[in-house]
C-alpha cells in the first residue's frame, strides 16, 4: 500500500479527478471502502452480498483496514460491529434478505445507541421455498428501525453513496446508522462504467470525541460512562425517557436531511417534471423505468421520472413537489408488499393518482414492455 | 409546522422534538432564541437576562467539564463556577448518564433520563445546560419541556440544541468567557 492522504469528503465525492474502470457493484464496495478510511470491517457471507465482504477482506491484507474477521454469524457480525462501534472506531459491514432477518434485532439498537456504522444490503429474496435471487422486501421491514437508508440504483450510486454514508452517519447532530441498499445481483454481479478517483487519497478519520454519545472507552474518564439500557421500570419517569429516547433518533434522522442534501446533492432526482405521467422508482427498478420512458415516448406518451436516492428519512417534501403535477404516478418495484407505492401514499396529497405497478418478486425481472405496458392500461 | 416555538412548558404529556417541528440546529456563528434563528450576542444578552431574573437559576454541568480529561475541560470547569458566582447560581452536577433506580437524591445531583425529579424538588425556574453530551442533553431538555416549567439553555461544545429555549453551538472557553463577562456588566 502507498502512502494515503487524507482530504476533506468534497474533494473525494466532488472535486478529485477520476477515472473510469470498468467494475461490478462488488468492486465498487471495495473501491469505496478503499477511500473510506475505516478501521474495521466484520463479515459474514450471504449470496449475493458475498463477494463484496470478500473483497473488503482483499484490502485488510493490503493494509487499507486495521481490523477484519468473519464473524460467527450475521447476529454475531452485527453485534461485533457494534461493539467497534461504542469503542469508537470506523466500521463496515454488509449483508442480505435472511442475514437481515437474522441480525434484525441489532438494526434499532444501532440507531438507539447513535452508531454510526455503515452497512451495505445486497438485497435478495426473504421467503421459503428459499430463493437466493433479487427482491427488496427487506427494505421494508427496515423502515421504521431508525436506520437511515440511501438506494442505489448502479454501481456508481454505490461507489458514491458509501463514502457519503461515513460522512452523514457521523456527523455530530445525526450520529446514527446508514443502510446503503442495492438489489442483488442486479448491481452486484454485473459490470459498468464506474468512475473513481486515486486510491492514495480517503475519507478524514472519525472522531468519537465529538459524538452526541460517550466513547464506551472503560480507562479515560470522562468516557467511562456506560451506555447502559433502562433497567425495566413500571413508571411514568423510565416511559417518559424511553420516548424522549426514540424521539431523539428521530429527531436526529430529520437533521441528517441537511447533510444527505449536501453530499448526494438531493434526496432525489427528477427528469421531464413537467410531465403528466411520473414513475416514482429507487433502485435498479429505476433503470428499467429509464427505458421504459423511452418506448412511451415512441407510442407519444410523455412520462416524467422521480429516481429516489434516499429512503429514510424520506424526502417527503421534496416528492410531493415533484409529483404536484402529475395526474396519474407509477410506482414499480422488486417485492411483493409495495412498500415504496405505501410510503408514498402516505406523504402526497390525492394518493388516489398513485398505481403501485408493475410489481415483480422472487428473482423476477422487471421488463421495460412490463412498465410500459402497466402505462398504457392505466391512462 | 412553521412557527414552532420552543418555550417552557409544561407542554404536553408527550412534547415533540423540536426537530420534528422545523427547528434545525443553529447555523455556524448564529444561536437559537425560543427556535429562532439569531445572532450570537442577542442569545448571551437573552441568556444573561433570564438567569439574572431566576428565582432559582441553576447550572447542571456534565461530564465533559465535570472531569479534568483536558486543559479545556479544566478552564471550562474554572469558568463554569465563575458564572455561578456571579450570576448567584446554584450548581448540581449531572456525573453520571445511568438512570438511579431505585431513587435519584434529586438536592445533589440530576440524571439525563428524568430530570424533572431534580427540578421538581429545588424549583428551579431557570436551568443551564454545558459539557453534557449531546443525545443526553436533547433526551433531558424533552423531559423537562413536556414536564416543567422551567427555562432551558444549554451551552453546548457542538451544533447546540433545539430542543433547549436557547442554545450557544460551538462554545469555547472564550465564548463562555464573553458570556460570563456579560453577566457581570448586565448584573
Amino acid at each position: 500500500m502507498n502512502s494515503i492522504n487524507v482530504r476533506p469528503p468534497e474533494y473525494l465525492l466532488f472535486e478529485a479527478k477520476r477515472e473510469t474502470q470498468f467494475i461490478t457493484g462488488s468492486e465498487a464496495v471495495k473501491e469505496a471502502v478503499r477511500r473510506a478510511n475505516i478501521d474495521m470491517a466484520i463479515s459474514y457471507p450471504i449470496t449475493p452480498q458475498s463477494e463484496s465482504m470478500h473483497l473488503v477482506g482483499d484490502l485488510y491484507a493490503e493494509g487499507y483496514i486495521k481490523d477484519y474477521f468473519r464473524g460467527e454469524n450475521e447476529f454475531a457480525v452485527m453485534s461485533e460491529v457494534s461493539g467497534a462501534s461504542f469503542g469508537g472506531v470506523r466500521v463496515f459491514t454488509a449483508t442480505c434478505g435472511p442475514g437481515t432477518m437474522r441480525a434484525f434485532e441489532l438494526f434499532p439498537m444501532w440507531a438507539g445507541a447513535r452508531l454510526p456504522i455503515v452497512c451495505a444490503f445486497m438485497t435478495r429474496g426473504v421467503n421459503a421455498p428459499l430463493t437466493i435471487q433479487p427482491d427488496n422486501i427487506e427494505m421494508g421491514f427496515l423502515l421504521e428501525t431508525g436506520l437511515l437508508m440511501v438506494f442505489a440504483e448502479t454501481a456508481q450510486d454505490i461507489y458514491d453513496m458509501l463514502l457519503a454514508s461515513f460522512m452523514v452517519a457521523e456527523e455530530k447532530d445525526v450520529h446514527l446508522p446508514v443502510g446503503v441498499f442495492m438489489d442483488g445481483f442486479f448491481i452486484t454481479h454485473t459490470r459498468e462504467q464506474v468512475r473513481i478517483i486515486s486510491e492514495d487519497v480517503c475519507l478524514p478519520p472519525y472522531n468519537p470525541k465529538t459524538a452526541p454519545v460517550a466513547v464506551m472507552d472503560m480507562e479515560t474518564p470522562p468516557f467511562r460512562l456506560m451506555r447502559d439500557p433502562f433497567v425495566m421500570k413500571s413508571n411514568f419517569v423510565s416511559y417518559a425517557a424511553h420516548a424522549s429516547w426514540q424521539q431523539e433518533v428521530r429527531a436526529a434522522a430529520v437533521r441528517s436531511k441537511k447533510h444527505f442534501n449536501k453530499y448526494l446533492k438531493s434526496p432525489l432526482e427528477i427528469e421531464n417534471p413537467s410531465a403528466e405521467i411520473m414513475i416514482v422508482a429507487g433502485g435498479t427498478a429505476v433503470s428499467q423505468a429509464r427505458e421504459a420512458i423511452v418506448m412511451t415516448k415512441e407510442d407519444g406518451i410523455d412520462v416524467g421520472l422521480v429516481k429516489l436516492k434516499l429512503i429514510r428519512p424520506f424526502p417527503s417534501t421534496e416528492l410531493a413537489l415533484a409529483c404536484a403535477g402529475a395526474k396519474k404516478i407509477f410506482i414499480p418495484e422488486f417485492n411483493i408488499a409495495g412498500w415504496l407505492a405505501k410510503e408514498v401514499a402516505s406523504i402526497i396529497p390525492d394518493n388516489s393518482r398513485i398505481i403501485g405497478a408493475p410489481r415483480v418478486y422472487g428473482g423476477m425481472t422487471m421488463p421495460p414492455e412490463l412498465i410500459v405496458e402497466t402505462i398504457k392500461k392505466n391512462v | 409546522m412553521v412557527g414552532y416555538k420552543v418555550l417552557p412548558g409544561p407542554e404536553s404529556y408527550l412534547p415533540p422534538p423540536a426537530a420534528l417541528m422545523g427547528v434545525d440546529v443553529p447555523p455556524e456563528g448564529k444561536a437559537l432564541v425560543e427556535g429562532d434563528v439569531v445572532r450570537e450576542e442577542e442569545a448571551m444578552r437573552k441568556i444573561a437576562e433570564k438567569i439574572l431574573a431566576a428565582k432559582n437559576p441553576t447550572v447542571f454541568p456534565g461530564p465533559l467539564v465535570l472531569w479534568a480529561h483536558s486543559e479545556t475541560a479544566c478552564r471550562k470547569a474554572a469558568l463554569v463556577k465563575r458564572l455561578a458566582s456571579v450570576a448567584g447560581m446554584k450548581i448540581i452536577p449531572m456525573p453520571d448518564y445511568r438512570p438511579k433506580y431505585p431513587m435519584i437524591n434529586p438536592a445533589v445531583e440530576i440524571n439525563p433520563n428524568h430530570p424533572n425529579l431534580t427540578i421538581w424538588h429545588n424549583k428551579i425556574d431557570v436551568c443551564v445546560f454545558i459539557g453534557v453530551h449531546c443525545h443526553q442533553a436533547n433526551l433531558a431538555l424533552k423531559l423537562i419541556r413536556g414536564g416543567t416549567d422551567c427555562y432551558t439553555i444549554a451551552l453546548c461544545g457542538e451544533y447546540g440544541h433545539e430542543d433547549a429555549m436557547i442554545t450557544l453551538r460551538d462554545v469555547t472557553t472564550d465564548k463562555l468567557d464573553k458570556l460570563v463577562k456579560m453577566v457581570e456588566k448586565i448584573k
